[in-house]
Parts: structure tokens; sequence; C-alpha cells
């Protein structure tokens, strides 16, 4: 995992006035992301929020 | 029988004229003008730009889907419009320039009862030397065409990089008052993932030029979302994307000139700078298309149907004020010409009463500021809305005096959008940054400090928001199709 840490960070320039200010994802988050399971239920939710502004913006 | 004219056949023209049919019926008329004989499902152009996808599979014939419908399909662009009509009739009419092959050229007058102008934007390469696929340098995904010449280049460039050469791609926007940001965004992420697929993302330098004045403000004044307990600026989304991603950017640009392989911009502190490239997709700013009108005796007043810009003025607030006092009531709601009540604008072609983003200038002046975006589910949204009027107006529910009491509404500061980003195409290995937004046009008398509804405004990249992107996709070129179920989809 540490090694992982190390990688994320690898297009972090100290004190570049971009990069350094900003945040990245870790190896966890990394993982969510392309995770079957955990982004099926993500797709279920994304739709409805999005079904939930479509019905809120038709009047 | 009421004659209903659309002027151009894009996501919200085509949205308008199919549901005015669809609830007129037969005892009606819908007359679609369009220089262009296809339709274009422009999000996937994105994947036409970078190979994944086919001109052909973004796009199809609108002539037998209209002839299906009973719309009178004219492949035509729109010359002036005659609201008055002329000296010896009070009816209104455009004047039609054929671009049908078989009749070229041709002109031809169409009167109208009611009319619905969709004509979308002129792609305004010309506000920029050098800008522009056609006689510029840099490149473009605004049309189908220019996205597959832009493939073109870019297989070019990675057969370059697999020889060991390197590349550098900027992509971005071509003006100081460009809009469009997001395709510009869905882009070059999508570069970035193909060089990664293609093993030669070492190869590459990759970086991102536009006039926002922060990264992830999208001509919207940015997007502030719900992220693990806490409301999250888009500027903090956005840079963590490209800092994930190892892409450099420069924003608050107002590019000058593009020559070949070289471009010169000025930022807004007033210091000019110049980038180098191999390949570049730039966006051109937006314009109305050029259209005139003329008074019963001839006079043009243009002045007084159209914005500068060329944008058709609809029901907004257009007063000069300074951001400070921008309310979202200054936004339109019913999209009707104030002068001529059976005049409607839709999508882009309505003039809007200001920028979202909060106006800029350099040191030296020049306007750098994001033009306010007015394309996909708000364009859909609108064209329903506008027919849904009309219908109602024709079936004498009401009368056109009457819309601003009785009409239906869709005001981009009462409205939503859902956007999806992707970066890839395959359904394993892509990505998605999955966005809405509520209310498109900031209310800050409503919402204080973000001027967006948190319950109603969220994000998160994965490929769940990869997979709705497909899924819209495919959605969106069946309901424009009229396929079974059609009216069931909504924008």
């Amino acid at each position: 995992m540490a090694k992982d840490y190390l990688d994320v960070q690898k297009n972090i320039t100290p004190y570049d006035g971009k990069s350094f200010g900003t945040m990245v994802p870790g190896p966890f988050q990394r993982f969510l992301r392309k995770c079957l399971i955990w982004q099926f239920i993500r797709f279920i939710v994304i739709n409805l929020k999005m079904l939930m502004v479509v019905a809120k913006s038709h009047h | 029988m009421a004659r209903i004219v659309v002027l151009g056949a894009g996501v919200s023209g085509h949205t308008a004229a199919t549901f005015a049919k669809h609830w007129l019926g037969k005892d009606h008329e819908v007359v679609v003008v369009s220089p262009n004989s296809k339709w274009n499902w422009i999000p996937s152009n994105i994947w036409v730009g970078v190979g994944e996808m086919t001109p052909e599979d973004v796009v199809f014939e609108l002539a037998p889907v209209y002839e299906k419908a009973g719309i009178d399909f004219r492949q035509a662009k729109a010359v002036s419009i005659h609201p008055e009509g002329k000296q010896d009739s009070e009816k209104p009419y455009v004047t039609i320039e054929y671009t049908d092959p078989n009749k070229q050229g041709q002109t031809e007058e169409v009167e109208y009862d009611y009319l619905i102008n969709a004509t979308g934007p002129k792609l305004n390469f010309a506000a920029t030397p050098g800008l522009g696929p056609e006689e510029g340098n840099s490149l473009s995904v605004c049309t189908y065409g220019h996205a597959a010449e832009a493939n073109t280049y870019f297989q070019e460039a990675i057969e370059k990089m697999k020889k060991g050469e390197k590349q550098k791609f900027l992509i971005g926007t071509g003006h100081g008052m460009c809009t469009c940001q997001g395709a510009a965004f869905e882009y070059i992420f999508n570069i970035e993932h193909e060089l990664r697929k293609a093993g030669v993302r070492d190869k590459a330098e990759i970086k991102w030029i536009s006039n926002e004045q922060f990264l992830g403000d999208f001509g919207v004044a940015g997007v502030h979302i719900k992220w693990g307990g806490h409301i999250v600026s888009s500027k903090v989304l956005a840079e963590s994307l490209f800092v994930e991603r190892g892409v450099d950017w420069i924003t608050g640009a107002h590019v000058k000139e593009v020559q070949k392989g070289k471009l010169t911009y000025e930022l807004l502190d007033g210091t000019e700078g110049e980038e180098e490239f191999d390949f570049s997709m730039l966006i051109p700013p937006f314009t109305g298309v050029g259209l005139k009108a003329y008074d019963k005796e001839g006079n043009d007043i243009t002045d007084k149907v159209f914005m500068p810009n060329g944008f058709m003025k609809v029901d907004a607030d257009y007063t000069p004020k300074p951001f400070e006092e921008w309310k979202a009531s200054d936004w339109p709601k019913y999209y009707q010409n104030p002068d001529y009540k059976n005049m409607f604008a839709v999508g882009i072609a309505f003039a809007p009463p200001h920028p979202i983003s909060k106006p800029a200038k350099s040191v030296n002046g020049t306007p750098i500021t994001p033009a306010p975006p007015r394309t996909g589910m708000p364009s859909g949204i609108i064209g329903k809305t506008v027919a849904q009027t009309i219908t109602e107006v024709i079936q004498g529910k009401y009368s056109l005096d009457e819309v601003p009491e009785k009409g239906h509404h869709a005001s981009m500061a009462e409205m939503g959008a859902a956007c999806v980003a992707s970066a890839g195409k395959g359904l394993l290995d892509g990505s998605a940054v999955a966005l809405t937004v509520y209310p498109v046009v900031p209310d800050y008398e409503k919402y204080p400090g973000t001027g967006r509804d948190p319950e109603y405004t969220f994000g998160e990249v994965g490929l769940a928001g990869h997979w709705i992107k497909h899924i819209l996709h495919h959605l969106f070129m069946w309901k424009a199709q009229l396929k079974p179920g059609w009216t069931l989809i909504p924008e």
C-alpha cells in the first residue's frame, strides 16, 4: 500500500502553484472506481439522481 | 390548419419539431428547414475524434425520419425572417436557400404561423487568426466531419510515438469568449486514455489551455458538489483529475493566433506566452448564424430581432448590469420574442442575458470570459417546452399574449443538467465523470454561496458514469429516430 501511495504522488511537484495544491485519489479510491460491484450500485444511484434532476427540470 | 416552421434540426430544433408534430397530428403542419441532411448526436463526436466510433455511428439521415413522422423537411439554410410579411401580404415568412443537391442555390419563401428559431451557432473560427481545421492550423470536434479529421491526425501522432518520436497535444478553447469547455475537457481525457491504451503515454506531453478563470469553471461558474461529507468545488475535482493523469494546464487564456505548430496567447494578468504543439484541438467561439430580419417595407430590423452577437432576443432581461446584480430572473422562461409573439428561439439560438461565469478582462482590456453553454439537456428541454406552449396556443387553450402567464416555462435558472464526460470507450477499462447540476444558472438568492441546490448537484468518477454515457448514446440515437417508445425517453 505504501508503494501505491508513493505512486499516486508522482505527478505532484512541490510549490508549482498547481499540482501541489490539489488532491489526488489514493489506491482504495482508484480501486472503487473500477470495482464492478460498487460501480453497479453507483450506476443505479446515479441514474436515480439524474432522473430526479430531469423530473425537477420540466415545468 | 396552422403551420410551425422550425429553423434548424439539432437537439433543440429536432426535439421541438418532432414533439409538435406528435401532439398536433395531421391537422397542422410542421416544416423543418435545415442545411444539413443528417442529424448528429454531437456528444459522441468525442469518440469519433479518437477513432472509437465512426461518423456513421453518430448520425442518421433526417429525410426518411421526417417523412415517416409527416414533417415537411427542406434541406436549406434560412437567410432572412420577415415577421410582418410584405407589402401585399400580412403573412410572415422566412426566405430559405436550398443546400439540397437537387435544388442547390434555389431560394424560396416559406410562410409560417409560428416560428421556432433553432439554428444553433456559427462556428466562428475567423475570430482568431489561424484557428480551425479548414483554413487554420488547429483541429475541432464540433462536427462529425471535424472529429473524423481530428482522428486522422491523432492516429498519425500515435504512429509517430510508436516509432519513438515525442508529441505535444494542446487541447482547449481557441478564443477568450468561447463556450463548450466541457467538450474539450472530455476530449483531452479521451486523448490521454487512448495514448495509455496504445502504450505511448510516456512519449506524450498533454496540456490544457482555456479561457476559464479557474480549472473546472466550464462556463457555468463552476459547480460545488457534495463529496465525502464536504461541499467541494469543481476546481478541486478538475485539478485532481489533471494531476492524477499528468496533464498540465493554462487557464484565463485568450488565444491570439494559431500558427502551424505554435500558438500565442494573452493571460488575465496581461502577460503573453506561446505554446508549441504537434496536435491541437481548440473549440471556436460561437456567434449567431447571421440571419437577417426585415419589416413589411423591407427595412432591415435585424438589430430589433437579434442581439449584436447574432442570437435572437427573447423574454430575458438584457439590461446591462454588473455581476453582483445578476439575478436568476434575468434568464428567459418562455423563449418568446418580445416584439413578434409568434417567434421563439431555442437552444443556442436564443440570446442569453449575460454570461454565467463572472466576466473578466485582462489588464490590457481583452475580455476573457466563458460564454454560457446552452447545449445538451437544457437544449432538449427548452425545445420540448416551446413546442408544448405553441401546441396549446394552436389548440386554443390560451393566446400568444397569454404565454407569459399560462405557457410552459423552462428557465435555465429553474432547470438542472446531467453531464457525463467519458475517458475511453471500453465497458471495463473506461471511466467517466458523471455530474448533475441544479440549477444550471446559479441562483445566489435561493442558494447563497454556491448558487446551487446541494441535494441535486453531485458528481463522481468511475465506471458507472461511463456506462451511462454508453446508454445515453444509444437512447438518444433511438429517440431522435422516433423509434418505438421515443416519447418516453426524457430529454
